[in-house]
């Protein structure tokens, strides 16, 4: 992008946003516009269109080209046992007072293609509580959603994601857990047999159930601060009191008007308690 | 009114820490233009760069929170696993998404966002590093008619970084950290 395009871009993008509203309902109002910007330069390059005018074209005549967009749009970059350290928080100090419950709810937001869902799910199995544990995983996205099911992911991830198991406090041989194929690693489809797939916009849609842990890190990070506390409030909702919200290493509830009801479990990985 | 209308982002990568930490451990716990510093690190890392700037500097020095908004007298450590981004109120986006340059953060990401947002009131400054990484970024800054500065690859612990930035812009500025100490120094506003 030339920079004295740069106001004209910015312009054009903030259309474009109320135009997708309008045509295929996905609302991006609420989205942090450097990075919104940004993603949309890097699709244009990719798919080598100059301008919002061309891209606009594809968009709105092809929806096979629109969830495309919204697959780069929405960033789905994720990794199993991604700061090993809060698995290792969440294994030390959350799971231990969770089974005391008789039955676990836990809600993975922004679950995209399941390596955090799937991590988490392991974590539960080796505590003894997946059995009574039912967790709601969902996106926004419909096809990360149906990958996220299948547990499928590249076998050239499994050297860092087993060292990352470990790290993370991981007792067993972390092969056990999928089958290799062709470079492919299938996670066994028994750590999401209590697992509901759901499709939900955390930007319009509202609470749905209660639960006792929400996961939901590195997602936020794209919104800006008004539709963060939308969200922080939706989550506040539907978190039972002394329940748990486990957010992104950079993330924080400090600037939320939820914030007083909260204290950290951990602060160095986020994890927040509700108060009584 | 935004309290500030500068900033000063800083891209290194090998040998980048101990340049920058020359050129900041001159400046004033009251400096009055916000800094973003954005160096190479090991990913899933868990180092005290923080604490170590903190301690030697009179800045205060922070990881940066998702949505902070910037300050005076205070410097801005992009935090391991994270692209950095500016929004125009002057906060900051964090962004975990692919590597650019084969790192996150990308040096060029906080650049290009920085010269978004900042435009002619942007200094940017690129020190050692054996990485190409930053070098697009200070042209983009250099296009929106801000400042450019490469450290001397002649003193770069690696010149691979500065020699990049210096061939994509040659219009920047080649100069000494003592030399960079001292410009920022003329920028401060009592």
């Amino acid at each position: 992008m030339k920079p004295e395009n740069e106001e004209l871009f910015e312009l054009e993008v903030e259309a474009l946003i109320k135009e997708i509203h309008t045509q295929y309902g996905y609302d991006f109002s609420g989205y942090a516009r450097a990075s919104v910007y940004r993603r949309i330069k890097r699709f244009l390059g990719q798919k080598h269109l100059h301008s919002i005018d061309e891209l606009r074209k594809f968009l709105f005549t092809d929806s096979f080209f629109f969830e495309n967009f919204l697959q780069e749009i929405t960033v789905n970059v994720t990794e199993m046992f991604r700061d090993p350290t809060f698995y290792k928080s969440l294994r030390d100090n959350v799971l231990p007072i969770l089974s005391t419950y008789p039955f676990i709810k836990v809600w993975d937001a922004g679950c995209s293609t399941g390596e955090e869902l799937f991590s988490l799910a392991i974590l539960l199995e080796e505590e003894g509580l997946l059995g009574r544990t039912k967790i709601y995983a969902t996106d926004i996205n419909q096809k990360v959603l149906r990958q996220a099911k299948e547990g499928i992911f590249s076998a050239s991830h499994m050297t860092a994601y087993t060292a990352a198991y470990y790290a993370a406090g991981g007792r067993r041989d972390f092969a056990e857990y999928y089958t290799s194929n062709y470079g492919s690693a299938k996670f066994n489809s028994s750590l999401v047999k209590n697992v509901v797939f759901y499709p939900h916009n955390l930007a319009t849609d509202s609470s749905f159930n209660e639960f006792h842990l929400i996961v939901c890190r590195n997602v936020l990070i794209y919104f800006n601060k008004a539709l963060q506390e939308r969200v922080y409030q939706l989550f506040d909702e539907s978190l039972v009191s002394l329940g748990y919200l486990a957010l992104g290493k950079k993330e924080t509830l400090a600037m939320s008007d939820i914030s007083s009801k909260y204290n950290f479990v951990d602060k160095n990985n986020r994890i927040y308690r509700k108060n009584s | 009114m935004l309290a500030t209308s500068r900033l000063i982002v800083i891209g290194g990568s090998w040998g980048g820490i101990q340049a920058s930490m020359k050129i900041l451990q001159g400046l004033p716990a009251n400096y009055s233009i916000p800094i973003v510093l954005v160096l190479h690190r090991l990913r899933n890392y868990e180092g005290n760069m923080q604490e170590l700037f903190d301690k030697k500097l009179a800045l205060k020095a922070v990881e940066i929170d998702d949505k902070v908004p910037l300050e005076a007298g205070h410097l801005y450590i992009a935090p391991a696993n994270y692209h950095v981004l500016l929004e125009k109120d002057h906060t900051f986006s964090l962004d975990d998404s692919e590597l650019e340059n084969y790192s996150r953060p990308s040096i060029d990401v906080t650049f290009n966002s920085a010269a978004d947002v900042f435009g002619k009131n942007t200094v940017g400054i690129l020190l050692s590093g054996a990485s190409k990484d930053g070098s697009s970024g200070l042209k983009y800054i250099f296009e929106k008619r801000g400042t450019a500065i490469v450290q001397h690859p002649g003193e770069a612990e690696i010149s691979t970084m500065p020699l990049a930035a210096i061939q994509s812009t040659p219009g920047c500025s080649i100069m000494h950290v003592e030399r960079i100490q001292a410009y920022l120094l003329t920028l401060h506003e009592h």
